[in-house]
């Protein structure tokens, strides 16, 4: 172990042997989170305005993310169908940038081209108390950003948002990551689904 | 009966931060409390001035026969201070705990500003459950 550390990470190859996951202080995290949202907040008037910059920010980090992991995936393959894709941010992204998968994966009932991404507890919301007149602020809003890059950059455009919904029986509300697609993703996966005959 | 009567949070220049009561005891009321813990870092400043050795840190406990009053400092200057009952045992490791809480839940919030009075939901509710946590009196 030591000795794959003596090496500078720019020096370390991009390809990763199995077994190894990347670890960063989640304190070193949290400050700098803390300190991006202490940062933005001077540069905005509303929250939406501060959401809309955190979800900025997370698109950078959205498409470079997508490039790295599938990469080092085991056949490193473009996601051309949508279901893939979703799969690949909950199974493959989530527990790079999480430590697991989330919590769940769905369709909305009521829109075919809407789909959600929950979590009980977003590792990125753990330290922050949302002050009442920030009203809807969601510190999650970084999260949709790197789903929103992955997915366009991926070729899937979508409308990318966070809400907090409370699910009875649980104290803390959950963050939900709602995907709403564009009408060109969903006609060309229509097109892309084989005919029953 | 709760041994935890009561957690004051002092900020460095003698400020009151947070107060909580966690037993139904008689209240001391928010003026009160303020001058309190004021008065509190004073004597604390005087006891650092007072030590015949350097490198003194301030008070530490103060037992009465009522109630003890533990007090932690952290480098910051930051004051931790629980009043609690004098068969609670101990009671510098829960202090370690509630500035662990601290550290946490209000230094690493983006919405709080150092110094201030801390309005903190997390805080509260770990806070809560900690003091739920410890030890009851049968």
């Amino acid at each position: 172990m030591a000795a794959r550390h003596t090496r500078n990470i720019v020096d370390r190859p991009i390809w990763k042997s199995k077994g190894e996951a990347s670890t960063v202080s989640f304190s070193a995290f949290a400050f700098l989170f803390s300190e991006l949202i202490q940062y933005s907040q001077t540069k905005v008037k509303s929250t939406a305005e501060l959401e809309n910059r955190l979800e900025v920010a997370g698109g950078e980090i959205g498409r470079r993310l997508l490039e790295l992991l599938t990469y080092r995936e085991k056949a490193p393959k473009r996601k051309t169908r949508l279901l893939d894709l979703l799969k690949f941010v909950h199974t493959t992204v989530w527990p790079y940038m999480f430590g697991k998968t989330a919590d769940s994966l769905e369709q909305a009932n009521a829109a075919d081209d809407e789909y959600m991404i929950s979590d009980v507890n977003l590792a990125l919301t753990k330290y922050i108390s949302v002050p009442r007149d920030m009203g809807s602020f969601n510190p999650g809003a970084l999260a949709a950003g790197i789903v929103k890059g992955i997915l366009d950059a991926a070729g899937f455009p979508a409308r990318v948002s966070t809400h907090y919904v409370d699910v009875p029986g649980l104290s803390k509300p959950q963050t939900t990551i709602l995907m709403k697609f564009e009408p060109s993703v969903m006609q060309r996966e229509a097109r892309l689904e084989p005919r029953a005959t | 009966m709760a041994l935890i009567y009561s957690l004051y949070i002092i900020n460095k220049s003698g400020g009151l931060i947070f107060h909580k009561d966690f037993a139904p005891i008689s209240r001391v009321d928010l003026n009160d409390s303020l001058r309190l813990a004021s008065i509190w870092h004073s004597l604390n400043a005087i006891s650092v001035q007072l030590s015949p050795v350097p490198s003194c840190t301030g008070i530490e406990l103060l037992e009465a026969e009522t109630f003890n009053l533990h007090s932690f400092q952290s480098v910051t200057g930051t004051k931790f201070v629980l009043v609690v009952d004098p068969r609670a045992s101990s009671v510098p490791a829960f202090l370690q705990r509630v500035y662990q809480l601290y550290t946490d839940y209000v230094l690493k919030n983006p919405f709080y500003e150092v110094e201030m009075p801390i309005r903190c939901e997390l805080f509260d509710a770990h806070i809560e459950a900690a003091v739920q946590k410890y030890p009851m009196m049968s």
